[in-house]
């Protein structure tokens, strides 16, 4: 039974990863747009060959990638290194492969998506959750409620608000970077430990206060509906301590659907992740694919995207597993 | 009939009641105030500025706000007044042109899969899921970036957002036809003779519509926000004025460092107002979709 359940998740997993290789191994193949040409136009045009050799770079590259073969062809060749998490060589950063550029900017981002959706999740439903109860105190709704008008702002935009507030204005915090510019990275040193937080509290906190109200907002309404229902008036007629109420019967029953709404919000969470990261030049995901971009390193790019797109699908099916035992009404099934 | 007729002259007319119910739903109403405000913004911006100003060498550059320049001009001598307009312009057209279309897709798709069930339900319900999955943004990357940058226009861009965001309308509208279709008013009509045809689109459509404009909502948000992302990592129209790619823009010439605060600025203030309505008036079509969380008077 359970290995039917997962023999069929990983069938799913396999589907998922199998559209988006397709997707991203045939649309910019549509494209009229030759990346290989348009690097290295890129490079001739800052001055290095002649257009002569320019075209027997391309041509000699173009074979090197197996461009030239018929597409089919590409297709499997494509297919049989996807499976291998061989995404390739970057174009810009020659001989990097795009798993070594990937698994360099990787802790980085892994670190801040970490630290900020545990934080933004757990603050953001015991707000929601405190708030639909009858029993907190007054300030408690007070915070929520600036959290919830901030649902619709974009982490992004939070970043270059607090940037300009925080950053800018009160001077308190630095406007971007991973470390302060001459400063040699010494891990054993506590004095660089403290200026890597220092720089990494704002684009956390662009993160958290990005989407706390989202949680909050689904909490609250989960809370009001517990708090009609018959269990609860029983509970409390029983006597049960208020403390216990919340936790058990507000908190207890709110975590399914909020785990799954955690699991459905995880490509937007890193997406989210990935573009702040590039707007304060951390050195994460984001800011590769931010360089990638700027400089038409293409496999870097598609490479990203086939990582990321495997790792949220992974988490996303993972995830299914954790809601037995989150929920014993699904182990029973 | 006498009831009736001497009770008419109390009943409230149509805008008396939807005034009424807008003073009961705050959530839509200040929504709306801000959605007409940007739209004046535009409206007014439109007739007053030359949209030219919002493009690069059409103002001396690096000016801080001032009298002359409301928003302040940018590094490459961009009006951020001309710009806020036209970007808001083309923000509003790359919204509404994704989300009319999305949203038709998937109720197309939702009617057919929930109305027909069987193999074109287990087709169409499968490939949504199999796609939810898969980072929308990150695809939209891969496609904007193969496109030559130099001629992607606001069309393809609505195009780019579309690709890959139909499925969730799709499922939305399939839940609730598939919820509507065991009420007792389609078994009657069904009974009554009436073909599919009509059943869908004379019983079953009007009772969806305030589902519809929920999900048209959350499409335009969408969109909104998805052309915002790929516009902030620089695979817009680069030309254009779009909101992400003035913050792109600022943040390429690291706009904080050299104190040049106002260029970022301007474009999230307008995009917090964009998005904030458009979030605002999706929770007040929720509560009124869902009579269940209606308030009552």
């Amino acid at each position: 039974m359970i290995l039917r359940l997962i023999a069929k998740r990983l069938l799913f997993l396999l589907l998922v990863m199998w559209s988006a290789s397709t997707i991203v191994f045939f649309v910019p193949r549509l494209s009229d747009i030759n990346p290989i040409r348009e690097r290295f136009a890129e490079l001739a045009r800052t001055g290095g060959f002649s257009p002569a050799d320019l075209e027997k770079i391309i041509e000699s590259y173009t074979r090197q990638f197996g461009l030239d073969q018929p597409l089919l062809q590409q297709y499997w060749d494509y297919m049989g290194q996807i499976v291998r998490f061989d995404f390739g060589y970057s174009l810009n950063r020659y001989p990097a492969t795009v798993m070594d550029l990937i698994m360099q900017a990787i802790p980085w981002t892994l670190t801040l998506l970490l630290v900020t959706t545990i934080l933004s999740f757990v603050i953001g439903n015991l707000l929601g959750a405190l708030s639909a109860w009858p029993r907190a105190p007054g300030w408690v709704r007070a915070i929520a409620t600036p959290f919830i008008l901030l649902t619709g702002v974009p982490p992004v935009i939070m970043g270059v608000l607090l940037l300009f507030f925080i950053g800018f204005r009160l001077k308190l915090l630095p406007l971007g970077g991973a470390y302060s510019i001459g400063i040699v990275p010494d891990w054993g040193d506590v004095g660089f430990w403290l200026d890597l937080m220092r720089h990494q509290i704002l684009p956390a906190l662009a993160l958290i206060l990005g989407s706390v109200g989202g949680w909050v907002l689904s909490m609250r309404g989960m809370g009001i509906t517990i708090q009609g229902e018959d269990y609860v008036t029983f509970a409390e007629h029983k006597g049960i301590t208020p403390g216990r109420i919340f936790r058990d019967y507000y908190l207890r029953n709110t975590l399914l659907p909020q785990a799954t709404g955690l699991a459905l919000a995880l490509g937007t969470v890193v997406s989210s992740a990935i573009i702040v990261e590039g707007l304060f030049g951390l050195p994460g995901i984001g800011t590769a694919l931010n360089n990638a971009i700027r400089s038409n390193d293409f496999p870097v790019i598609y490479g990203i995207v086939l990582f990321i797109t495997a790792a949220v699908a992974t988490i996303m099916v993972l995830m299914e597993f954790v809601y037995p035992l989150l929920d014993p009404r699904i182990r029973e099934q | 009939m006498t009831y009736a007729s001497a009770s008419m002259p109390l009943q409230p007319g149509r805008v008396q009641l939807t005034l009424r119910y807008l003073r009961r739903n705050k959530s839509l109403t200040l929504g709306l105030i801000v959605l007409f405000g940007l739209i004046a913004f535009t409206a007014i911006g439109f007739l007053t500025i030359d949209p030219k100003d919002a493009y690069p060498l059409s103002a001396p550059t690096r000016r801080a706000p001032s009298w002359d320049y409301p928003f302040g001009t940018d590094f490459f001598g961009r009006n951020l007044l001309a710009a806020m307009v036209v970007g808001m312009w083309q923000t509003a057209a790359i919204g509404l042109l994704a989300g009319v279309i999305g949203t038709a897709i998937g109720v197309v798709l939702g009617f057919t899969s929930a109305y027909f069930g069987g193999w074109t339900d287990a087709i169409i319900k499968n490939i949504c899921l199999i796609l939810t999955p898969i980072p929308v943004l990150l695809i939209q990357v891969v496609v904007a970036g193969s496109l030559d940058k130099r001629d992607v226009t606001i069309l393809m861009m609505a195009l780019i957002i579309v690709m890959l965001g139909w499925m969730g309308t799709t499922l939305v509208v399939r839940a609730q036809v598939l919820t509507m279709k065991e009420r007792q008013f389609v078994a009657v009509a069904k009974l009554s003779g009436m073909n599919s045809i009509g059943i869908i689109f004379k019983e079953i459509m009007p009772n969806l519509l305030p589902f519809i404009a929920a999900a048209l909502v959350v499409q335009v948000f969408a969109a909104v926000f998805a052309s915002f992302y790929l516009a902030v990592l620089g695979l817009g129209p680069l030309r254009e004025p779009l909101l992400g790619n003035i913050i792109w823009a600022a943040q390429g010439q690291g706009a904080f460092f050299n104190g040049w605060w106002w260029w970022p600025i301007a474009p999230s203030v307008a995009m917090i107002l964009i998005l904030g309505s458009l979030a605002l008036i999706n929770m007040g079509l929720d509560e009124l979709a869902n009579p269940r969380v209606r308030k009552t008077e």
